[in-house]
């Protein structure tokens, strides 16, 4: 039978930061040392066989690999969506998750490809609904809206991102970015705890 | 185009459209998606987590989200299995489906952001209904899907308890994770195809 692993002395961040923070995993991830060519075709970069949470991932190499690659074209492709926007649209649905640890991350991306911890900062102290203006607005508020339940996501929302100036093309991206991270943030959450380091 | 997705099937982007090309473009995203979906719905080896489990918990998280193309889709295959499980699977979703995000967050600053809501038990009459491990695994998906900063430690615990090992709960959360994903992007790209269905950019 397997065992959960807990940290009874880790001290939790209790708010959004942009600061770095660790994660640590409440399953044994797998041992570097026993890692097969298999694992590594799921960690898809070699480095990331450093990392506790893609280790525990590599319990299941497909499904793993498969989640990086649909990751990496949805947040580094170029062309669409600019870069800043995609990761302040994952900053977002993090946020109105609860995700802090995902937060953190996504939150100093945006802050470097946009030059700007105006709309971040307000994001992660003040919450979703602070981010209100232009296209960042509209990025959040998409976010917000693919992430609620029940499902609420409409023609609406497409029209206020027309209104905003969004291309199809990067409505796309948007819509993956914020998709994607309802995934990313149910995995963080759920096998593992931050901690501030 | 040729093979088409599930996700372009369900969120009926017309084939040779802007919206198909500009998904295409991210052909890795579109690619990978299905493999996953494949991966995860229907493996050529079932490994820790059964065919009907993983049809019954996908289902399940389809059904809590609502986005009608997903849901139907999910529901069809769990019918095709189980018929009785679907018709209990969509009955516990209805009468469990709520706002979400909720639930709590770490003690301090945060704390007068914590949303209540009802949480989804393994009681013993649903654990005589379903099974131990699979009564375990809807609650653990509830949790996942609605309020999941609810987590914790004691919830995979729990899991381990109702005979699931550690292999089969990352599979169960990527699972329930990846449902989460496939789904929202059905809902975000059929309202940008209804949308200019109307007013073609």
């Amino acid at each position: 039978m397997g065992q959960i692993i807990t940290y009874p002395d880790n001290h939790e961040p209790d708010r959004f930061t942009t600061a770095q923070l660790d994660w640590l995993p409440w399953i044994a991830p797998l041992d570097e040392a026993a890692l097969t060519d298999r694992h590594y075709e799921g960690l898809v970069d070699r480095s990331r066989s450093k990392s506790a949470y893609f280790r525990l991932l590599a319990r299941d190499p497909e499904v793993l690999g498969a989640r990086t690659r649909t990751d990496k074209d949805i947040f580094y492709s170029k062309g669409g969506l600019p870069r800043a926007e995609r990761e302040l649209a994952a900053a977002a649905v993090s946020r109105l998750n609860g995700c802090i640890y995902c937060a953190s991350v996504h939150a100093r991306f945006s802050i470097q490809f946009s030059k700007d911890d105006g709309d971040v900062t307000r994001l992660l102290e003040r919450g979703t609904d602070a981010v209100d203006k232009g296209r960042n607005g509209a990025v959040v508020r998409t976010a917000v809206a693919l992430t609620r339940s029940p499902a609420q996501f409409g023609e609406a929302d497409i029209a206020a991102l027309d209104d905003a100036g969004f291309k199809d093309d990067e409505i796309v991206d948007l819509i993956q970015a914020a998709a994607f991270f309802n995934w990313a943030n149910r995995l963080m959450l759920s096998l593992g705890e931050p901690q501030e380091s | 185009m040729s093979n088409r997705t599930l996700i372009e099937t369900l969120a009926r982007i017309p084939e040779g459209s802007a919206i198909a090309g500009a998904y295409a473009q991210r052909s890795d995203a579109r690619a990978q998606a299905e493999l996953s979906y494949r991966l995860l719905l229907s493996p050529q080896d079932e490994g820790p987590v059964g065919l009907t489990e993983r049809y019954a918990v996908a289902a399940f998280v389809a059904a809590l989200y609502g986005e009608p193309a997903t849901r139907d889709h999910y529901a069809g295959l769990l019918r095709g299995a189980a018929p009785d499980l679907a018709d209990g699977i969509a009955a516990e979703a209805r009468s469990a489906a709520a706002s979400g995000p909720w639930g709590h967050f770490p003690a301090g600053p945060l704390s007068v952001e914590d949303q209540p809501g009802t949480g989804w038990e393994a009681t013993p009459e649903r654990v005589a209904q379903y099974g131990a491990r699979l009564a375990a695994a809807l609650a653990h998906t509830h949790l996942l899907v609605l309020h999941p900063r609810d987590s914790s430690p004691e919830a995979l615990a729990a899991l381990l308890t109702a005979g699931w090992d550690e292999d089969g709960i990352v599979v169960l959360s990527q699972l329930v994770a990846f449902v989460s994903f496939q789904i929202r992007v059905v809902a975000g790209f059929s309202a940008l195809v209804a949308a200019r269905a109307k007013t073609p950019a």
